[in-house]
């Protein structure tokens, strides 16, 4: 008798969890008429931050993707003095508040840091610019993709990587050959991972650059200026573009568990 | 190719190879032998590079490999889990070493020359019809019979084989060793193996040595190390079950109230002696013969093992163990506590 009970709330609180995340992404999906789902996409502004958006985030996680791989591949294999103290420092990102590391950035890059005068001075606009954005998504984007690729590489066993050494195949031979394809599922998800957390920044980015503006920005000024019925179809394109980041990482992770079982057949 | 080490020593921290010198002739079929942690596969990882090594130097013929990383060292190894590329189709596996190899190195001029090492080797391992599958889809002595094959694609000079039966079915072990022995021999490269089992040693190799504790024991032939041990570890692995502490007084050896006539003088006045069980002889009257070692005993246990029989009899403060086959059990019927004779010749104790 305890039992079922128990077995009704776990699903009751597991229904209400669900209902949580879902019925406010329903109301807001099924707010906007398509009338004027179809004229936001064709306002300029809206398509020309959602490009923005998607670009700065494609570029983030490829940044990540060419800076964190080796970094990644280095906690995944070797064990060093320190090494706790590395990993809590890439997961930083995660715990700091956004508005904070936008400042921090900010800080570097502004005109009131000689880093950021000597780039003013060379030309390199960082303040309200594409690179701007592109740098604060990488700063918080990174973790997710470090994190995925740790444990695609981890999971490759060290073995292989010998043999194919004994083969007569450098380091880098090996990592091209062996390592790196048998990691790529996991690289990937990490690529998509970061990529969308990249997208879904705001705190920090609007501090570096209100201007040129993001999909998040426009939609909260947007908000702003004209309330919430001239945000929803915004909100309501930025999130399509994100789920279909998501379920294409679905459909990798799926894809793998699928030839895992085939191959142990 | 001979492999020659000399004085190498491996430090992991927690364990350490101290001194191994070791000569392998060209063509030998080594077998590496000793208990668990002796550091049988740290000296292959070593050997390989894969370990880095704090002292000593290891030399193939006269060319001196210790300092190269493991893909210029020639040495190549195939592992207990046999460690196959599983996102490569067994073709691709097998080819897999060959785009490293440099011309010059390998003696394979041509791209066709290196095409025909596989086309002969495939056949060989009986692998023809397996070439366009995944390792994960292979039973184990396939999977072991393509790695195989993997590492012996690129001629490697020497060719480690950490414990290469141990995971298979022993319905399947005899047909791959002799695999093994054909490739051996149509390969012509030196062979190391690592193993537990000494009957896997003595049907394959020519040459052994026994490792416990990051030391090398002993070094010989096979039949050296399972007739004559000379240290104790080697006696206690080898299965030299009657190990006694003696005494030596001229060509006698004495432990507690037992005398034994071991037909040589010792060096030492203390030692141990070791006696195989299948040297001892049981019989329930004395035999008058040359076998110079009779006792009286009483039978204290009997174990069977299918095809032969395990008796403990004690001698007076000395328990032996015998080994006798299922035939003299039935003509002797031993059973606990009847009293028997054990005889053994001088030349089959051996002095450690």
């Amino acid at each position: 008798m305890r039992k079922e009970s128990f077995l009704w709330l776990t699903l009751a609180s597991s229904f209400v969890v669900l209902l949580f995340v879902t019925v406010p992404l329903l109301r807001m999906l099924t707010a906007p008429s398509l009338a004027s789902l179809w004229e936001t996409i064709r306002d300029p502004e809206v398509y020309r931050s959602i490009w923005l958006s998607l670009y700065t985030g494609i570029s983030a996680a490829a940044i990540c993707f060419v800076f964190g791989t080796p970094l990644a591949y280095l906690l995944a294999r070797s064990e060093f003095r320190g090494k706790k103290l590395v990993e809590a420092i890439v997961d930083l990102p995660i715990v700091i508040p956004h508005p904070v590391v936008g400042i921090a950035l900010l800080g570097l890059v502004g005109k009131n840091f000689w880093l950021g005068r000597i780039m003013h001075e060379l030309g390199l606009q960082i303040v309200g610019s594409p690179a701007g954005i592109i740098m604060v998504m990488t700063f918080v984007g990174l973790p997710f993709y470090l994190q995925a690729a740790k444990e695609g590489f981890a999971s490759v066993s060290p073995r292989l990587e010998s043999v194919s050494r004994s083969l007569g195949a450098s380091m880098f031979s090996t990592f091209i050959h062996v390592t790196f394809p048998l990691a790529w599922r996991s690289i990937l998800s990490g690529i998509i991972m970061c990529c969308a957390r990249a997208i879904s920044e705001f705190g920090a980015v609007v501090i570096i650059a209100y201007h040129p503006m993001i999909a998040p920005v426009l939609m909260f000024e947007r908000f702003q200026s004209f309330g919430l019925r001239y945000s929803q179809p915004v909100a309501v394109w930025l999130i399509v573009v994100c789920l279909l980041l998501f379920l294409s990482l679905r459909l990798v992770g799926s894809s793998s568990r699928k030839s895992e079982s085939r191959g142990r057949a | 190719m001979s492999l020659r080490i000399e004085n190498l020593a491996v430090d992991l921290g927690e364990f350490k190879l101290q001194d191994i010198s070791l000569t392998l002739e060209d063509g030998d079929f080594f077998a590496l032998m000793g208990p668990t942690g002796a550091g049988k596969s740290v000296l292959l990882e070593a050997l390989v590079g894969l370990v880095p090594q704090s002292a000593g130097e290891i030399y193939i013929d006269e060319r001196k490999i210790s300092h190269l990383p493991p893909e210029e060292r020639g040495i190549g190894i195939v592992y207990q889990d046999y460690a196959l590329f599983p996102h490569l189709s067994v073709l691709d596996n097998i080819r897999y070493g060959l785009k490293f190899q440099s011309r010059e190195k390998s003696g394979l001029k041509s791209n066709a020359e290196r095409m025909q090492v596989v086309d002969d080797l495939i056949p060989l391992l009986g692998l023809g019809h397996l070439l366009d599958r995944y390792p994960t889809t292979l039973s184990g002595g396939e999977q072991q019979r393509v790695a195989l094959a993997r590492a012996l694609v690129v001629k490697p000079d020497i060719l480690l084989l950490d414990e290469p039966l141990s995971a298979l079915d022993p319905n399947f072990r005899q047909e791959l060793r002799t695999h093994l022995k054909n490739l051996h021999q149509a390969s012509g490269a030196t062979f190391m193996m690592v193993t537990h089992d000494f009957s896997e040693a003595l049907s394959l190799a020519q040459h052994a040595a026994i490792m416990a504790q990051g030391k090398l024991e002993q070094t010989g032939t096979i039949e050296d190390i399972f007739r004559r041990p000379t240290t104790a570890v080697v006696a206690d692995f080898v299965g030299m079950k009657n190990l006694f502490k003696v005494e030596f007084s001229a060509t006698k050896a004495c432990c507690e109230e037992v005398e034994f006539k071991v037909g040589r003088q010792p060096e030492s006045g203390s030692g141990y002696i070791a006696i195989r069980p299948e040297d001892l002889i049981l019989s329930k009257t004395p035999l008058i013969s040359s076998l110079q070692n009779s006792f009286a005993g009483r039978v204290a246990a009997i174990r069977s093992h299918g095809f032969f029989y395990e008796i403990d009899l004690t001698v007076k403060t000395l328990t032996f163990t015998a080994v006798i086959t299922n035939h003299a059990f039935f003509d002797l019927e031993p059973a606990v506590d009847s009293n028997f004779f054990l005889s053994f010749k001088a030349t089959a104790v051996h002095l450690i």
